[in-house]
Parts: C-alpha cells; structure tokens; sequence
C-alpha cells in the first residue's frame, strides 16, 4: 500500500510520512526490531545497508554501512533513545567518521516512529508514521547533499553501462 | 526543470572527487577560496577551476569580500530547506516500496514484485 501521506514543517525542519501497510502492528514492528528485515528496506536505491552492531533496546546503538554500486562506502548510527513494543521507536540515525564510529563533524536527524492498528475487520491493517526531524538547515544541507552526491553517483554508473 | 545542459553541468561538476569534496565543505558554511585549497595537495588555480565548475552547476555560489571570495551553497533558506525535506520524502517513498514488497512476498511466498535487491 502506497504512502497516505506527507506533510513538510519547513521552519521546524520537519518530515512526517505515513504509510498503511496490510500487517498487523506486531508484524510492522518486526521491521525495525530484526536488522535483517531492515537491511532490506533502509539503504536507498543502489545502495542496500549492512548493520553489523544492532541493540535493540533503549540507550542501546546501532552501526550500519550503505554499499555503492561500486563498492563505496558509507558508514551511519543509530542511537535508541524510546522502545515501546509495538508501537513507538524514538531513535537518533548519524553519519559516521571514516573508522564507522559516530563523530560530531558529521549531522544526525531524530526519528520518532509511530506504529497503530488503522482498522480491517480482522485487525490487519496498520498506519506507521515517520517522523523526521532536523535541527538546522546547515545539517539538512549536510544530510542530502551526501544522498544526492551518491544518488548522482548511482546515476552515472548507470549512464556508464548504457554507454560501454 | 533542470534544462539537458543543466543535468550534463550537474553530472560533470559532481564526476570528481575533490569537487564533491568541496561541496561537502561548501554546505556547512562559507568558505574562501584559499580556506579551500589549504585542503588539497593542488594548486590554488586548481582548485578555483574546481569551484568555477560548481559555481556553473548552481551547487555553489561565489561572492566577494575583501580580498577573499566566498563559497557558499545558495542562502534562499526556506525554499532549500523544502526541496531538501523533499529528497528525504523521496528516499521514504522507496522505503516504503521496499517495505511493501517484503510483506507481499511473505504473503505470497514469492519474490517482490519490483525486484529490490536480496542480501
């Protein structure tokens, strides 16, 4: 089922998605609480993630690294900040340093996820919302001009094979 | 609407890395020229061809102070801060594509309908 909604906050920096999905909450749930259901639906296009570290629990972090298509990569975090099983995930996701690890040079965004049963007779049916939440255009600037640089990236590889 | 010229400046001036260095450095504020080139083991020269290249891309611009010249990403704030959230809704949308697929194949038994990569 396609994304139901989207709603942009520019001066809060803010990006609410939500999403209906045929599942029950619990289902939903499991798309975050297992890394590798979520290693299947996080990295962008040409880019599948890997999340070698996975603490599911709050306070626990996460270390995960996107793949390129030519085998760049690019190293993020996830600090769990609230776990409310099945309903709620607080969580901060940053970009990492060269050596993988968290550093202040570079930007992180919050995320609050929000998973509700939205109805179907037999309870199937279930809203999840992201919310993202940026603390200053600078890191926004920060944030895309990197997804863009290997959006762009992907491209001209792309262009690259139509063209050998 | 990027025009064809402008997407062939677009993929050139981003095909490098310095230039995409440079970028990087350019979004977190002003930047001189010089600031710039203490960086890289280049010329100061080549590293102003670099920024020219991405100053006729519109991912920077060049303005005077002094002496120096400053690189900056463009300041139109609110309207940048729009079309950035954008490209975070955008990669949402596929994620939620991906998501989809996950939970038909499950239903079904079968791969995703789309093909997003396994691993």
């Amino acid at each position: 089922m396609p994304v139901i909604d989207t709603e942009i906050d520019r001066e809060g920096l803010t990006l609410t998605v939500t999403a209906e999905f045929i599942a029950t909450p619990e289902r939903v749930w499991q798309l975050w609480a297992d890394p590798r259901q979520l290693e299947r639906w996080w990295g962008p296009p040409g880019w599948p993630a890997s999340f070698p570290r996975y603490e599911f629990e709050p306070g626990g972090e996460a270390r995960y690294f996107m793949t390129g298509p030519q085998g760049e990569r690019s190293a993020a975090w996830f600090r769990f900040e609230t776990i409310e099983a099945p309903h709620r995930i607080e969580l901060v996701d940053g970009f990492s340093g060269d050596d993988g690890e968290p550093t202040d040079a570079m930007p992180s965004m919050r995320m609050v996820v929000e998973i509700e049963p939205s109805g179907g007779s037999d309870g199937t049916v279930t809203t999840m919302s992201i919310r993202t939440i940026v603390d200053s255009l600078e890191h926004l600037e920060q944030i895309t001009s990197m997804g863009m640089v290997e959006g762009m990236t992907a491209a001209m590889n792309q262009i690259d094979e139509l063209v050998a | 609407m990027l025009s064809e010229t402008d997407v062939d400046r677009l993929f050139q001036a981003l095909a490098d890395a310095t230039r995409r260095d440079i970028l990087r450095r350019a979004v977190t504020g002003e930047h001189s020229v010089s600031q710039l080139a203490a960086h890289y083991a280049m010329s100061f020269a080549a590293v102003q061809k670099h920024v020219a290249v991405l100053e006729r891309a519109s991912l920077v611009t060049k303005t005077r102070r002094g002496r120096e010249q400053l690189v900056t990403t463009d300041p139109t704030a609110l309207a940048r801060a729009r079309e950035l959230l954008e490209q975070v809704e955008d990669l949402w949308r596929h994620r939620v594509a991906a998501i989809d697929d996950l939970l038909a194949e499950e239903a079904t038994g079968a791969p995703g309908r789309t093909g997003h990569p396994q691993h």
